[in-house]
């Protein structure tokens, strides 16, 4: 498998943002009302993930060390801006669906995520890609989890009604509750099979936001508490 | 002299009060109720009373046989469970509805929580929500002899008066268990009696209710009696908010509870959007109760302050 078709794999099935890194969990949870709404959300991320992750991978050695995420966060917020305005213009119905969650795409820790772990540290073509690859796997769960709480919620898929008639919806679903329930029983099942998961601690390392290398890492509180942690480990032996 | 040698460990005097002792009790505390909710309402309540019931009894033995659990059922806190939630059904409600929240209330509020003791709201009452966001239609559509009617609390909201006597008897509209306060202080008196609750949590939370409602309500004496025996609030105070599991365990984390659980229901209801608010209070008052567990927690002999 060549670098690019391997990042596409690598972010829809092997290290899924919403499904087993457990990135990205307040669009995840609050704008997945329909299967709609879902596509929209994943896919306008999936376009910032992309143009980040070529435009910092492309920057990578000129922006400097200690700088580097208010810089990240200036490429990404620009892009936002971008992606907002458009779909203002174009795609009004969808504009009004998702609110104050595409603004909030900025702050979506799978972007920034990937720009510290992955595009910082690798050339802009298979920083696209991976951009490309991370954005699908969030397009296909959110769609997944719109499907499922439309369904419950009020009968239908993508708007068609597929429940029978004597189907009374249970409202729950399509409100906030309901992406609880439907994405904490999805994360039993993953516990359950023991499929990859953040929440059963097999989520692969490397790709976790800091790059998962805590021996390296410094200044950062998670390193100093794994100091801490390997001391008192120590002291105990 | 063998046995006064004999070394143990604390607790030393034990009492012979039992789970099952104390669920039992709460029951026999709940029939009269039930039963004026059946004769009242008919034959259908009487339905809707044994299959949520059997809900809850047959959810919970499922879900313990299929997790290889010991089945609890004997202890008969699914049985409150069920009684409870059906005694907050209206009368006319299709079964599907109350068999739903039974499911619920006993396989996602309780047993995936840990079971009996565990469970960090009151299952009943939290079904019983899940069942008003979700089919609020239904929930909130009251019969009475086959015509569809307006609460008193509804009746109220829209500037109408109410008539006492008919809300202590419980001649009104409403869910199967509230109606009759007289049925309901019954049993309360038995369960104060029996000692299986004690007057802090109902008694503070009725109290600030009515104080509340007649500071803000319109310093009008009438009205503020009628919103007490109206509605939930006596069955909520006695049955619901006095819980074991999620109320505060020492006195004056009851007392303040009970206090926020009167403010809470008394904003709802004045001006929250549906005339009632009783469940909601109480199950936002569950979820506090580990704060007030913290910040009334008794120090230790010995200890030094915080």
């Amino acid at each position: 498998m060549n670098k690019c078709t391997e990042r596409l794999y690598n972010g829809i099935i092997k290290e899924n943002p919403t499904f087993v890194l457990m990135l990205g969990m307040c669009p995840t949870l609050a704008v997945t009302t329909s299967a709609v709404n879902g596509v929209g959300m994943g896919l306008s991320t999936t376009v910032v993930l992309m143009m980040s992750n070529l435009l910092i991978s492309a920057l990578r050695n000129i922006i400097p060390d200690r700088v580097r995420i208010p810089a990240f966060i200036v490429v990404v917020a620009s892009l936002v801006t971008v992606v907002q305005l458009l779909i203002q213009a174009y795609i009004p119905f969808l504009y009004d669906a998702l609110g104050i969650y595409i603004p909030l795409i900025v702050v979506n820790c799978i972007i920034l995520g990937r720009a510290e772990a992955y595009a910082s540290k690798n050339g802009p073509a298979e920083s696209a890609f991976d951009g490309i690859g991370m954005g699908l796997g969030f397009t296909i769960a959110l769609t997944c989890i719109g499907a499922v709480r439309e369904l419950l919620g009020s009968g239908a898929v993508f708007g068609f009604r597929v429940m029978p008639e004597a189907y009374e919806p249970i409202t729950i679903f399509v409100m906030a509750p309901g992406a609880f329930f439907v994405l904490s029983i999805l994360t039993a099942l993953q516990n359950r099979f023991k499929a990859p998961s953040a929440t059963n601690g097999s989520a692969p390392k490397s790709s976790l936001a800091c790059g998962g290398d805590c021996s390296h890492c410094s200044g950062s509180i998670c390193a100093d508490n794994r100091r801490r942690l390997e001391a008192a480990a120590d002291k105990k032996e | 002299m063998e046995k006064m040698l004999h070394v143990s460990s604390s607790p030393h005097v034990r009492d012979g009060v039992t789970t099952p002792v104390l669920m039992y009790d709460v029951i026999i505390a709940m029939l009269p109720a039930a039963a004026f909710g059946v004769y009242h309402f008919g034959f259908h309540a009487l339905l809707v009373l044994l299959v949520t019931t059997a809900a809850c009894v047959l959810s919970e033995y499922i879900y313990e046989r299929l997790m290889g659990k010991p089945v609890t059922i004997k202890d008969g806190s699914a049985v409150i469970t069920g009684m409870i939630l059906a005694l907050n059904m209206p009368p006319e409600i299709p079964l599907w509805i109350p068999v739903l929240g039974g499911v619920f209330a006993i396989i996602v509020v309780k047993q995936l929580y840990g079971g009996l003791g565990q469970n960090f709201m009151n299952p009943a009452l939290a079904a019983r929500c899940f069942l008003l966001i979700s089919f609020a239609g239904r929930m909130s559509s009251f019969t009475l002899d086959g015509v569809t009617a307006a609460t008193p609390l509804a009746l109220m909201r829209s500037g109408e008066g109410a008539d006492l006597t008919a809300l202590f008897l419980g001649t009104i509209p409403g869910t199967i268990g509230e109606v009759s306060k007289l049925a309901l202080l019954i049993g309360a008196a038995y369960l104060l009696i029996r000692r299986v609750i004690t007057i802090r949590i109902p008694g503070t939370y009725i109290l600030t209710f009515a104080v509340f409602m007649f500071l803000f309500g319109g310093m009008d004496l009438s009205y503020t009696l009628a919103q007490v025996l109206a509605g939930g609030l006596i069955f909520g105070a006695f049955f619901m908010a006095t819980d074991y599991v999620t109320s505060p365990i020492t006195a004056k984390g009851q007392i303040l509870y009970g206090v926020f659980l009167g403010i809470l229901t008394g904003v709802f209801r004045l001006w929250g959007g549906s005339p009632e608010g009783v469940s909601y209070a109480i199950i936002l008052g569950n979820v506090v109760v580990p704060l007030i567990e913290k910040v009334t927690y008794p120090k230790a002999f010995g200890k030094e302050g915080k």
